[in-house]
């Protein structure tokens, strides 16, 4: 489908690029589609490096200066590497209340990682989210796809020791 | 019937659920007791929770060690286990039945009718508590008009935060003339500290898909979508599995019900990006767009998705439709104040003991809601205030909780009735910081399109930081309220013309609080780092030990009839001496 040349990346597998076809493939012809079609393809390879963008736009027809604007608009993109776990800490209202920023300070202080940041080891990326929308058991953070809550800081760190 | 909301599953409502079914197995109960895995049941707070019917017994706090005993007692031998019942906090009793419970005993269940009372991911027990049948009415027995006017009749505002009136909004949109309209919904739900519309997605799908086909009747629409947040990946998956199950039924596609009208829903699912919420960025997003809002006229209805004549409505808006259709705009009308009608749903959170969703009718007050569903501020903490629609909304102290919950009532209070976000905060909460945590917030979310957002809640929030930091100035509070101002009078959209709203309602009820940081430089609640100094007063210290025996990095030393002191090259100021001492003793 795409009559671009797939671009040489360490962090793409030609299996990641198969699938990243396919996702341009169905989303192409679907008017308003370029959200989504980012959106899986962040889920194939992990971030958007700026060459998938460039890839993804011409598969989908799009100026790569509009898809990057796009890219760069939304929080859910990321065009930096991600770690093998990501922790999505909550940030919302309720969770800030029930001390989730001491929280923060504490994984920074044993991991050395802030909002945005990825371990030298790639081991674990932070995302401070907005809301999760799990208030009643604040504070809240999400590791991969397992949701944690009533967290304390030591708690916290017992946690992440069991994710490799 | 066991909750199976994101709220549960973090508490592990996945495990228990397992246990109880092996356990079932094996005692060969498979026939007698089925499992139903509902949507969010709105008590958060204790979780897992499970509803066993016939009885209404409400089980709470559930383990996986708690399943053989249970499975035993009540299931073989018919005997609820009163250890799992739910226990009031004050007076310590044990309630068993769901309805003599106070957090659920006040609320009038209208929008959440379903919550916990069927498997969501299946359309058959939706239909069996009547569900289908107001779109069955709308789309075979009535006209556009007619739906129209009984929705006008009932008051129905819009129940995202602006709270226009709904049938107003329709009748504008059905006189545009237009082969082609759009019924979106907006479950962007952004708001941090509101889930509302998670549970009712979650708990609930069908009764958003009703009110959207009789929306589109009403307009005369035939493809509708759903823009749903990406981290509510539960919410999403069961509305696929709605749309799925609706479309095999035809209650969506091509001649619903053999009336001849067409209608089908799909799905497009937000990245993250607050301003998403906001009615014409969401419309540029599903374009596939930066998600910029754009000034109105045109308004929506007029002009709106794709330049077509377009409704949104919030989630909650549209599960209160298909009742409003079956039992008539005056039954919806005959509950609520003059100008705001009908329940509100809220999320309740925060410092208060009972945490969950609360679905009460309007005109009633905040203090019924506070204290009497919530249970009041635990731990013997004073009430300080309740913020009320989230990052656009303001606090409220205590003087004014006897103000009724009506959209305008609580506007001449400074803060908004918002999606439903109310957040409770006790006297630990610094409302400078809470001040500076919103214009952070809305900063990082600032589209950047108008130069009074952009701009002015740049400098909003480093004056609060500053201030934050022991560097305010007297002059910044002169500079707080006029720059507020003007971004309220001249932004784009409404997230910038309400992001100065959290600022200007702390200056009007904590001025004090400003005051002492800026004087001198002293939080009055210890929560501004900057502020404080981590030293114990050994004037205050009763040698109590408590702060010793709580601190998490044992940096405190301490021995029985002596002062405590601070190690600050352990301390990590994680607070929480500050919190457990009770004597006012650590600076």
């Amino acid at each position: 489908m795409a009559h671009f040349e797939r671009p040489q990346h360490p962090d793409i597998t030609n299996d990641m690029f198969d699938k990243i076809d396919e996702i341009i493939a169905i989303n192409q012809p679907r008017p308003g589609s370029i959200i989504a079609a980012l959106r899986e393809c962040q889920n194939v390879a992990g971030y958007l490096p700026i060459e998938l963008i460039d890839y993804i736009s011409y598969g989908m027809n799009l100026a790569p200066s509009e898809v990057f604007g796009i890219a760069s608009f939304y929080s859910l993109f990321s065009m930096e590497p991600k770690g093998r776990h990501t922790i999505k800490m909550c940030l919302g209202t309720a969770c800030y209340v029930k001390g989730i920023k001491e929280i923060m300070s504490r994984v920074h202080r044993e991991y050395g990682i802030g909002d945005g940041e990825t371990t030298e080891d790639r081991r674990f990326s932070l995302d401070a989210v907005r809301c999760l929308g799990a208030c009643g058991l604040a504070p809240v953070m999400i590791v991969d796809n397992d949701t944690y809550g009533a967290l304390s800081s030591d708690g916290t760190v017992e946690i992440l020791e069991k994710y490799e | 019937m066991l909750c199976g909301g994101t709220g549960c599953h973090s508490t592990g409502t996945k495990a228990f659920r397992e246990a109880l079914q092996n356990e079932l197995e094996s005692q060969g109960l498979v026939e007698e007791v089925k499992i139903i895995e509902t949507g969010c049941n709105g008590f958060c707070a204790v979780g897992p929770v499970m509803l066993v019917q016939p009885e209404g017994i409400f089980y709470q706090n559930l383990r996986t060690k708690h399943v053989p005993h249970l499975v035993e007692e009540h299931f073989l031998k018919g005997r609820p286990v009163p250890k799992l019942f739910y226990v009031e906090p004050a007076s310590k009793e044990t309630i068993p039945n769901m309805n003599d419970i106070p957090f659920f005993k006040h609320q009038v269940f209208w929008a959440m009718r379903n919550k916990g009372a069927l498997d969501p991911e299946v359309i058959d027990e939706y239909i069996a508590r009547d569900g289908y049948f107001g779109a069955a009415k709308a789309v075979n027995e009535m006209t556009a008009d007619q739906i129209i006017e009984e929705m006008k009749i009932s008051g129905l505002r819009g129940r995202g935060g602006a709270g226009f009136p709904t049938g107003l909004k329709w009748e504008f949109a059905g006189k545009s003339s237009s082969d082609i309209k759009y019924v979106l919904c907006n479950a962007d739900e952004g708001d941090p500290g509101a889930f509302m519309d998670r549970s009712i997605l979650e708990a609930d799908p069908h009764a958003v898909l009703e009110g959207m086909i009789i929306a589109a009747r009403a307009i005369n629409s035939h493809q509708g979508y759903i823009y749903a947040r990406t981290e509510y990946p539960l919410a999403v998956r069961r509305l696929g599995i709605a749309i799925q199950q609706a479309r095999e039924y035809g209650l969506l596609g091509k001649d619903i019900l053999g009336s001849g009208f067409d209608f089908d829903i799909d799905i497009y699912q937000g990245a993250g990006a607050f301003v998403c919420g906001e009615e014409t960025a969401l419309m540029r997003s599903i374009e596939g767009k930066r998600g910029m809002p754009r000034p109105r006229p045109p308004f929506p209805a007029l002009r709106g998705l794709w330049e077509k004549p377009t409704i949104l409505n919030n989630v909650e808006t549209f599960s209160n439709v298909s009742q409003i259709i079956l039992n008539g705009g005056k039954w919806y009308a005959s509950v609520g104040t003059e100008t705001s009608k009908g329940t509100k749903v809220f999320a309740l959170s925060g410092d208060v003991a009972n945490i969950g969703l609360v679905e009460v009718p309007m005109g009633i007050s905040l203090r019924t809601i506070i204290y009497d569903i919530g249970g009041g501020v635990p731990n013997k903490k004073k009430f300080k205030a309740v913020q009320l629609g989230g990052p656009s909304g303001g606090c409220v102290p205590e003087e004014y909780l006897d103000t009724p919950v009506d959209y305008e009532e609580i506007v001449k209070l400074g803060a908004i009735m918002g999606s439903g976000g109310m957040i409770v905060m006790d006297e630990n909460t610094c409302m400078v910081d809470m001040a500076r945590f919103f214009m952070d917030f809305i900063q990082d979310e600032s589209c950047g399109k108008c130069t009074p957002c952009r701009e002015g809640t740049r400098r909003l929030l480093q004056i609060l930081e500053n201030i934050c930091n022991g560097k305010g100035k007297a002059e910044d509070l002169v500079a707080l309220d006029q720059i507020s101002n003007v971004i309220k009078a001249s932004a784009l959209c409404g997230l910038g013309q309400t992001a100065p709203n959290p600022v200007l309602s702390s200056l009007r009820y904590f001025m004090d609080e400003f005051h002492a940081h800026i004087y001198e430089k002293k939080c009055p609640a210890k929560r501004c780092i900057p502020l404080l100094k981590f030293e114990v007063d050994p004037d205050a210290c009763t040698k109590c030990g408590i702060c010793f025996r709580n601190c998490p990095s044992n940096a405190i030393s301490w021995k029985k009839k002596e002062v405590a002191k601070i190690d600050k090259g352990k301390c990590t100021q994680c607070l929480t001496c500050y919190e457990k001492c009770r004597f006012e003793a650590i600076l």
